[in-house]
């Protein structure tokens, strides 16, 4: 049975695995985050709980990188099997159809960097902290690609929420549909204050 | 007597199913209240182009006239639509058509559309009543639900919504809505009720429901107002019941 539905399987999957646990990281990192704007200790002290929860290398295998590298390669997939025709239908849900392949992408080239950046300095000895931002976002073109790539990744998770309601036929109904658009939208401006308040934090 | 009014065309030509597409352009004296099909009967009278050269007259597909087959859909000025019921005296000039491009050409605006087709046998589109005796009438359908499934068995197969579909390409399998809506049409039916199971599976295959993206083209699309993303949003309900039974067995396969 799986055999032939494979397809069906790995849809699905990465349906449900942007938003949990993918989606809900993502959350929860931008509230650890946020602890910045009360300042660098509380940051430090946040961010240091996080990187002190028992079984951490597990968490983050598991609820981490395996998730978002299946999420990303399939994504990448799905992203470059679509040919976008906004230019020829302007209708509201094509946009958002072109907008999540493309913030799909970017977001994808953020977290690479920041991967690097971050987790695997740190493998490396570095120290990541509150000084460690501040160094980073110093320069205005980092500042601009954070900003973005935020902004990004909680675009292509709002409005996942959206098409993950659709895809599990949970809202069916253009009514529904509408309601969960305006729900989502709420989302995605709700956690857009909550990441551009902790980036500007470290400005 | 003033300058006699034209109608300027912009036609995607193609001489078979395997040459290059070409524009060739056509003006045609005016008169008031064509459609795009009286159209190109006029060009076809006088197979004369733009540029006063004689030249092959257009193909395209045609039946009914009255946009219940499906036939005639082209791309009429970017967007796909049946061409006989795209009046001239509302479109921009020039009128540009060219063939929708999810289906092969055959010749010119001919576009052969057999994908569907193969699509409604695959999802079994139809409600078997065949046997070796007579099984006597089927189970009753309330009024109020016939009315609704009325609005989803208009779908002409013309193609439009495939077009519209930014999934729907040569990279991709997907079967696109046309068959999807017709699965909810007949799984809803009493009788066609009664492979409902087998409907779903096929659709949970290759090429199937799963690859919508929800760009919602289609819905916006269709001619006939088909609620197609309704269809397929209900499906995926119940794809994703019928995945649990697969997964975890169960004693209600069809009901």
């Amino acid at each position: 049975m799986m055999a032939d539905n494979r397809e069906f399987f790995y849809r699905r999957l990465h349906s449900l695995l942007g938003v949990i646990p993918v989606g809900l990281f993502m959350v929860q990192h931008l509230v650890v985050n946020h602890f910045a704007t009360k300042g660098e200790e509380e940051f430090n002290q946040a961010a240091g709980f996080m990187a002190s929860l028992p079984f951490v290398y597990v968490l983050e295998i598991f609820i981490i990188f395996l998730p978002l590298l299946f999420h990303a390669i399939y994504g990448l997939y799905i992203a470059f099997t679509a040919k976008n025709n906004v230019g020829r239908y302007g209708y509201f849900r094509n946009w958002m159809f072109m907008l999540q392949r493309v913030s799909g992408v970017i977001t994808l080239v953020f977290i690479a960097w920041h991967v690097w950046e971050t987790r695997v300095q740190a493998a490396l000895g570095a120290e990541v902290n509150f000084q460690m931002m501040e160094n980073i976002l110093d320069n205005p073109f980092m500042l601009v690609f954070y900003i973005v790539g935020v902004l990004s990744a909680i675009f292509h998770f709002a409005n996942g929420l959206w098409s993950f309601c659709v895809s599990w036929g949970i809202a069916v109904s253009p009514r529904s549909q509408q309601i969960v658009t305006y729900a989502t939208l709420f989302v995605f401006v709700a956690l857009s204050i909550v990441g551009l308040r902790a980036i500007f934090a470290f400005v | 007597m003033s300058e006699q009014k034209t109608i300027r065309f912009i036609i995607t030509r193609q001489d078979t199913a395997d040459s290059a597409p070409y524009d060739e352009e056509f003006e045609i004296a005016y008169r008031p209240n064509m459609n795009v099909i009286s159209a190109l009967m006029e060009i076809r009278r006088n197979p004369v182009n733009a540029k006063g050269e004689k030249t092959t007259p257009i193909t395209w597909d045609m039946n009914c006239l009255e946009e219940v087959c499906g036939a005639c859909s082209m791309n009429i000025n970017g967007k796909p639509r049946q061409s006989c019921t795209a009046l001239v005296d509302q479109l921009e000039q020039p009128i540009r058509l060219a063939p929708m491009s999810t289906f092969p050409v055959t010749r010119d605006l001919q576009v052969d559309r057999s994908r569907m087709f193969d699509s409604l046998k695959r999802v079994k589109a139809w409600v078997p009543i065949d046997g070796t005796y007579d099984l006597g009438p089927g189970p009753r359908m309330p009024e109020r639900k016939r009315q609704w499934a009325y609005e989803l068995s208009k779908c002409m197969t013309c193609g439009v919504c495939l077009e519209a579909c930014p999934n729907v390409n040569s990279k991709s399998n997907f079967i696109g809505p046309q068959p999807l809506s017709q699965v909810r049409l007949f799984n809803a039916h009493p009788t066609g009720a009664m492979n409902r199971d087998e409907r779903l599976e096929t659709i949970m295959g290759e090429g199937g429901l799963a690859n919508c993206g929800n760009s919602q083209n289609c819905v916006q699309s269709c001619p006939k107002g088909i609620p197609l993303t309704t269809s397929i949003a209900a499906l995926n309900r119940e794809a994703t019941m019928q995945s649990f039974r697969n997964f975890f067995g169960s004693d209600h396969a069809v009901d």
